[in-house]
């Protein structure tokens, strides 16, 4: 699969063609340009450095949008086997931008529950471009608690520019769906774990996004309003996506940082969609050692502790003064 | 710890006098120019055509609760700009405006009080503050309230209006919408009863969140609710809007909302549905 380059890449794509062209002019002539090649070779390997090494969070962002990243299907064919996918809410129809289902990770039973976006127009239009309407939080909420009933793990992975907001959405209650979620998420007795493998859109993200252990990828996203509408609202137009992008916090490392995440998990060079193999790897090993670690937590603390987590949320000051003279 | 004084405006009565500039306001409903005075006298619904202007949370609270009970909680509570936001504006300088222009520390006033002889936990939010978004104070002083009320095991009330996260504080503002129905969840369990007012408007992560999750919805009439914006919607689906879209009135047709209620019967409806919800002992 040819890779296509974001703007940033350009210099490293540049220097990796002229790599390839040396080496070919090399063979059919059969001249030793071995220090030429080097020394595009070192040049490479400084530039890389330097591009991969200083990604904006804009840049992240294209990243995290590359229609050749690794979706949720991509990795549910690689980390998981025997996949049932589970269609429809049972009330009016099959959202195809989350497909939910069961499947075995390291032969254990799992509830998986995603969005899935689309490479090309058509997976686009079944997808919905991973923006999911009502009846796809329904159906995961009803997904999930299989999980509750026969005691599975739940595995979300989150993929989505956020939920649609279309007309349908509104008529059939998208606010409710997701605030259902939410509400029934944090007591759903089985263990969670949430992983942002792409983009995570606001509320239609944290939608199927409360969880015991919330995971991001190092190139994913996870924001409260996308860079562009934030530009649009702040700067009244959509060209200062890369500074409301950086003002966000949108990042991994940022998010880590806030503890809004609990782990990074860390992307091949360049990012997911250049080696799928070892972006598998990756998410495969986190998922199970954090499945392992929150697995033997009775779930009666787990779900205290789960609590407790969202509860921490929050940054402000006056609390204690404020309690004690609301409680004289 | 009565913290609202009785209020002090009253209309002159039988001597023509002249409205000072800014002390009337045009009513979007009927287009009509209504002295303020008579709006706070009508808890700000217009004596003509019945539309429902924002009202300040004081005010609100003044207009459901038994007199001098309210008792505020969590006062002191103060946002953060903890992201260092750096954009057109900083989160600092619009904190300092709305604080000057509403007399708020942030959009939200929450406490416990007496309605109708029923004990509430009650939150108000407060449009007038930043679009009443959530940040983390609202979020915290809405869960804290929640909190009370189950520990107290009295009902509880939120009085919503908002224009969603409050992008300000970024992804903690987000989260509010899990810990807020997170406490929801608790509240529930403990089979205690959760009345939400939706009040013009509520969108986006307001509604998503502890607006949608009431024992019972109740909408003011004519207000606006919904999740996305009407101009978003507009340029992502390139379609007409229907009729009356994201209004309280669409809403109670496509089921959401159990009931719209008038400001001035809000007090009497709650009271009605606690006398069935709360068990005295
Ligand atoms: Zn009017």
């Amino acid at each position: 699969m040819d890779i296509q380059p974001l703007d940033f890449e350009k210099p490293i794509f540049d220097l990796e063609r002229r790599l390839q062209d040396l080496k070919t002019h090399s063979d059919k002539h059969d001249v030793d340009l071995d220090s030429a090649v080097a020394a595009i070779e070192a040049k490479l390997r400084d530039t890389r450095r330097q591009v991969y090494g200083n990604l904006t969070a804009w840049q992240r962002v294209q990243i995290a949008r590359h229609t050749q990243r690794p979706f949720a299907l991509d990795y549910i064919e690689r980390c998981f086997t025997d996949w049932s996918e589970l269609h429809g809410d049972r009330r009016f129809a099959d959202d195809r931008a989350m497909p939910c289902g069961l499947a075995m990770f390291d032969g254990q039973r799992c509830v998986v529950i995603t969005h899935q976006k689309g490479r090309n127009t058509k997976e686009n239009v079944m997808r919905n471009f991973g923006c999911a309407h009502p009846e796809g939080y329904r159906k995961a909420l009803r997904v999930m608690w299989l999980g509750e009933k026969f005691r599975m793990p739940i595995i979300s992975l989150i993929d989505t520019p956020g939920a649609y907001p279309g007309i349908g959405s509104e008529e059939r209650h998208i606010s409710e769906a997701i605030a259902v979620n939410l509400r029934e998420m944090i007591r759903l007795r089985a263990p969670i774990i949430a992983a942002v493998i792409g983009e995570g859109g606001s509320g239609g993200a944290l939608g199927i996004g409360v969880a015991d252990r919330v995971l991001i990828l190092e190139n994913a996203y996870y924001s409260v309003i996308s860079p562009e509408a934030c530009s649009a609202i702040l700067w009244r137009d959509r060209r200062h996506a890369a500074e409301a992008a950086e003002a966000l916090k949108l990042t991994a490392q940022d998010l880590l940082k806030l503890e809004v995440v609990d782990e990074i998990v860390p992307e091949p060079e360049g990012g997911a969609h250049r080696d799928y193999d070892t972006a598998t790897k990756n998410l495969g090993s986190a998922l199970r050692r954090n499945l392992a670690q929150i697995s033997k937590i009775p779930i009666d603390e787990l779900l205290k502790q789960r609590y407790e987590k969202f509860r921490r949320f929050g940054s402000f000051t006056g609390d204690k003064a404020a309690t004690a003279s609301a409680r004289s | 710890m009565p913290i609202f004084k009785k209020p002090t405006i009253k209309a002159e009565s039988g001597r023509k006098r002249e409205i000072p500039r800014g002390l009337f306001q045009k009513c979007p409903g009927c287009a009509e120019v209504v002295p303020e005075i008579e709006l706070v006298q009508n808890q700000r619904v217009c004596p003509r055509c019945d539309y429902h202007f924002a009202q300040p949370a004081k005010e609100r609270l003044q207009n459901l609760l038994d007199p001098e009970t309210f008792v505020e909680m969590d006062a002191d509570l103060k946002s953060v700009d903890v992201l260092r936001f750096q954009g057109m504006v900083t989160y600092k300088d619009r904190l300092k405006k709305y604080r000057e222009s509403t007399g708020l520390l942030d959009a939200v006033i929450s406490g416990y009080g007496i309605l109708d002889g029923y004990k509430v936990a009650i939150a108000v939010m407060d449009f007038g503050f930043l679009a009443a978004t959530m940040g983390s104070v609202v979020g915290e002083r809405i869960t804290r309230t929640i909190e009370y009320g189950t520990a107290e095991r009295c009902a509880v009330i939120i009085v919503a209006a908002s224009g969603g996260a409050r992008m300000y504080e970024g992804m903690l503002s987000l989260m509010q919408m899990a810990k807020t129905s997170g406490a929801l969840a608790r509240h529930a369990e403990a089979r205690l009863p959760y009345i939400s007012v939706l009040t013009n408007p509520t969108t986006a992560g307001v509604m998503a969140s502890f607006g949608s999750l009431g024992d019972v919805i109740i909408a003011e009439p004519r207000s606006m609710i919904g999740f996305a914006g009407p101009r978003v919607i507009k340029e992502t689906t390139h379609q007409d809007l229907p009729q009356r879209f994201q209004t309280a009135e669409f809403l109670e047709e496509h089921g959401l909302i159990d009931m719209i209620v008038h400001r001035k019967k809000m007090r009497e409806q709650i009271s009605r549905l606690l006398s069935y919800f709360v068990v005295t002992p």
